[in-house]
């Protein structure tokens, strides 16, 4: 299984990066959300996958999976919704000041300054 | 231990942080009076140190800087750094009291001014009183910033600016390569305090690095002593306002070079190379300055080339002197006398320059002009400053009674004398030396006699001066009259600097021959019917005949290649590197974010594969592996599935819902992997990010039309396909390898005993790791502020809502 999810976070990795190397705002939005999880299944298959009971001290288990991954991911989803909703309102506003969808309609030229 | 020798050497830096509160609070006072208490107080102190260095004196203090690193601060004071302290405080007291007359405190941003002097002042006293050779680096490179900004100081002029540039990367490129010349020292003998380098010099002359090292170094110390042919920078230097041509451009700034000579001339002196670099290269330069002085119209010209000429002269003598340590003692050791005659003519230099230069200020203040050609029968209308200009130059030509004589005669007994060295493969190539120096010293009698003829006997030309000439006040003559005391005084009275300045100095240059006994220096106007005195009769004489025929021999002028090709050969060399590197930059930095992204992104593909592979960390351990279940396989093929529909899909609806779907895929992942809070948080954060997307394609859809025009880009995809093998990769080896027991147990273990909590990932979370929370906190406190005010900001004009 780690073997698949390893595949798994990289194609994640293909796809957001691909989406995020286009020109299309929508698209790079989207595609960094597609690259924070891949990035956060990358973690949590590096810590080693069921390697025991979820990380609650009242099932009484004898080994429990590594919580610290899963504090750092939930960390991390919390911070990537931050960061998306941002780009995303950011992506609107810019779209309706400048009327440009396209990264390379926003470039200023070197006369510009 | 910080100790008050510390604090001297810093006081002018501190000086330069008071100076600006000083020009704003107290406007009606010159901002140049309190400075000029820094310079007078510190060279009383420096004058306390004179005992102490006297014979092989030297005092040693040290604060420990950086100790992990071995970097100390440590003050350093004998003979040779005494004697430039005292100069640079010296000198610089009196360029502050003539400033305070020649800038005017309403016209000028004296602030500005006096900041950038005081900078020097702390770099140049740092530099010179540093046993550490990365600080003594890091305030060489100090006073060449010092210096670019006192150049600018009229920075509003396009020939400030271009000289002030010119300067600084001419001495930068030196400083670079003197910092290299440091670190192969440092790397042959271990340390970079310079008194432990020096008793290990026998180490580094037998190193293969001797050479190159030695060759960094003197680059470094002749562009900063604008030596030929890196002399360029120093004329387009006098750009800069009078009293700093005076203080850096002369007396002191110009001689860190000379410094660094002397400093190093018994680690090197042994090696035949740096006896012919220094004295080839001194003599070069003495007689190109001298040369080029005489075709100069304006005063400062040729004064920058006088200096430029004087410094080649200096450094000769050093070079000449170097010869003095093949010997074990100073008995019957006659080169030594070169040595004295650098020190004794570094300071006359600093006397009759800093004079000259003031004088110069003055007609330049008076007349508002510094052509000669305009200039003339100034005589009568400023008795006092030709006065000056008579003594500074008559010592300069090294007429008698001054202090300029002596050290030209025992400049040239110490040319007569190396001819008589024996190696260094001198053979009848030595003769050369002197004959050099005596033809430059012609050309140098001509100069002087045009500084001082020219400008004030002949005719008045009113008419073509821009102001009525009229004498200075008193306020503005004082500092050169104080000068050209000194000139006079230490003409007659020169054995009176021997004990106290100049045989301390020459003890920290031949430290071993000092051991043996003393220098015997012994300075004297009358030296018999000697070689000297006839080689200084016969300069007066040719040099009269030529200053009289001049006027017929510019034609000659012509013929000789003058600055003109190295200043070419600079702009070219600028211009090159401007255009090279626009080349360059336009054609990698593009300004599309996508290119940027794709040298990141490869830049990190390589590194990482680089360290995995490189290293052997690259394992895949299946022994601990999990099976795969039929559930997992069908979330695999559900994830590919609809990140393929994202990557391709041309349908704005398809695009948002995929995106929903492979976010709840995730999740789900998360409840199989035992992550119960994780899968929470997904839950909802996924369900708000796709009613986030849908109101913003509710609100304006036009935005997502754009994804219609998609079209398959191929290289993108394969950095893309890189990236994602790298992650995967690096994903395999981790999880297949557990270099040390994880950190987590201690989390399981404690996280209900000190915490009192059951749900570890929370405690984690709002517990021991609370900060961090917190902090995750504000950004997403920032992030909604910055969401809020998008939506809601109305930008002046332009847009209707």
């Amino acid at each position: 299984m780690e073997i698949i999810m390893s595949i798994l976070a990289g194609f994640l990795f293909t796809v957001g990066l691909y989406l995020i190397l286009t020109k299309n705002l929508i698209r790079i939005i989207i595609g960094s959300s597609v690259l924070s999880h891949g990035a956060h299944l990358l973690l949590l298959t590096m810590a080693g996958l069921k390697t025991g009971a979820p990380p609650l001290l009242g099932l009484n288990a004898d080994t429990y999976v590594d919580p610290l991954p899963q504090a750092l991911i939930l960390t991390a989803i919390v911070i990537s919704f931050g960061v998306t909703s941002f780009i995303l309102v950011l992506g609107y506003r810019t779209y309706k000041v400048t009327g440009a969808a396209e990264t390379d309609q926003l470039r200023g030229t070197d006369t510009d300054e | 231990m910080f100790t008050i020798l510390h604090l001297a050497i810093i006081a002018p830096f501190l000086a330069a942080v008071l100076v600006p509160l000083l020009y704003k609070f107290i406007p009606r006072i010159h901002t140049g009076w309190f400075v000029l208490i820094v310079p007078i107080v510190l060279f009383s102190y420096f004058l306390t140190y004179l005992p102490d260095v006297s014979g092989t004196g030297s005092v040693i203090k040290t604060f420990e800087w950086i100790p992990s690193l071995g970097i100390n601060y440590v003050a350093y004071v004998d003979g040779l750094g005494l004697l430039f302290a005292l100069l640079i405080t010296g000198i610089g007291a009196l360029v502050v009291l003539y400033s305070i007359y020649y800038l005017n405190k309403h016209k000028e941003q004296l602030n500005n001014f006096y900041t950038y002097l005081m900078l020097f002042m702390g770099a140049m006293l740092g530099l010179t009183l540093s046993d550490n050779l990365i600080v003594l680096y890091t305030f060489w490179e100090i006073t060449s910033i010092s210096s670019f900004l006192l150049i600018s100081y009229w920075y509003t002029k396009e020939k400030s600016r271009y000289g002030a540039l010119k300067s600084l990367l001419i001495t930068f490129i030196g400083g670079f390569a003197l910092l290299v010349g440091f670190v192969l020292i440092a790397s042959v003998t271990g340390t970079y305090s310079i008194r432990g380098i020096l008793d290990a010099s026998d180490q580094l002359a037998a190193s293969p690095l001797f050479l190159p090292a030695m060759l960094l170094i003197l680059l470094g110390a002749f562009t900063k002593s604008a030596q030929f042919p890196f002399h360029i920078w120093l004329p387009d230097a006098m750009e800069a306002p009078t009293p700093v041509s005076a203080y850096l451009h002369s007396a002191t700034m110009v001689k860190a070079g000379i410094y660094l000579v002397a400093r190093l001339t018994p680690l090197f002196a042994v090696s035949a190379y740096w006896f012919w670099l220094v004295t080839g290269f001194g003599l070069l330069t003495l007689i190109w300055g001298s040369l080029s002085a005489i075709r100069q119209t304006d005063l400062k010209g040729i004064l920058a080339y006088s200096t430029v000429s004087q410094l080649g002269m200096i450094l000769s003598m050093l070079g000449a002197g170097a010869a003095a340590l093949h010997y074990d003692s100073v008995d019957n050791n006659a080169y030594t006398v070169a040595v004295a005659a650098a020190i004794f003519h570094l300071i006359n230099h600093a006397t009759y320059k800093g004079s000259l230069f003031m004088m110069a200020g003055i007609i330049d203040h008076e007349t508002g002009t510094r052509d000669i050609r305009r200039l003339g029968g100034l005589m009568t209308l400023m008795p006092i400053s030709f006065t000056i200009a008579v003594i500074g130059s008559f010592s300069m030509a090294g007429l008698p009674p001054f202090n300029g004589f002596l050290s030209k005669e025992m400049f040239f007994m110490s040319m007569v004398e190396i001819t008589h060295f024996s190696q260094y493969g001198m053979g009848s190539i030595g003769l050369l030396l002197p004959i050099v120096a005596w033809t430059a010293s012609i050309f140098t009698f001509v100069y002087c006699m045009i500084l001082v003829f020219r400008t004030f006997t002949g005719k008045l030309q009113e008419e073509k001066l821009p102001a009525k000439p009229h004498e200075a006040p008193f306020g503005m003559l004082l500092a050169p009259l104080i000068l050209v005391a000194l000139v006079v005084v230490f003409g007659f009275f020169p054995n009176t600097l021997v004990p106290a300045i100049i045989e301390p100095a020459m003890a920290s240059i031949m430290p071993e021959l000092a051991q043996t006994g003393s220098f015997g220096v012994d300075i004297y106007f009358w030296h018999r019917f000697s070689t000297e005195l006839f080689m200084t009769i016969g300069v007066v004489l040719l040099g009269t005949i030529i200053f009289l025929v001049l006027q017929k021999w510019s034609s000659i002028y012509a013929v000789f290649p003058d600055n003109r090709l190295f200043n070419q050969t600079y702009n070219r060399f600028l211009e090159g590197i401007e255009r090279t590197s626009y080349t360059v930059i336009s054609w990698h930095m593009t300004g599309l974010v996508r290119d940027y992204f794709i040298y990141i992104f490869s830049f990190t593909v390589v590194l990482l594969l680089f360290s995995l592979f490189g290293t052997g960390a690259f394992a895949i351990d299946t022994a601990n592996m999990v099976p795969v279940t039929p559930y997992e396989a069908v979330l695999s093929l559900v994830l590919v599935g609809s990140s393929l529909i994202l990557m391709f899909t041309r349908s704005r609806l398809k695009a948002v819902i995929s995106l929903g779907v492979l976010g709840y895929t995730v999740a789900l992942f998360f409840v199989l992997f035992r992550a119960p809070d994780l899968a929470l948080t997904q839950l909802t954060i996924e369900t708000v990010s796709v009613t986030l997307f849908l109101l913003c394609f509710y609100h304006f859809p036009q935005i997502f039309d754009a994804l219609k025009e998609t079209k398959f880009h191929a290289a993108n995809l394969v950095i893309s396909v890189a990236v994602g093998l790298t992650v995967t990769l690096i994903g395999l080896s981790a999880s297949g390898t557990r270099l040390f027991p994880a950190i987590s147990d201690y989390f399981l273990e404690n996280s209900y005993k000190e915490a009192g909590g059951n749900n570890v990932v929370n405690v984690i979370l709002v517990d021991f790791r609370g900060f961090d929370t917190l902090l995750e906190i504000l950004v997403l406190g920032i992030a909604s502020l910055g969401v809020y005010s998008l939506i809601k900001l109305r930008l002046a004009g332009g847009e209707n809502k």
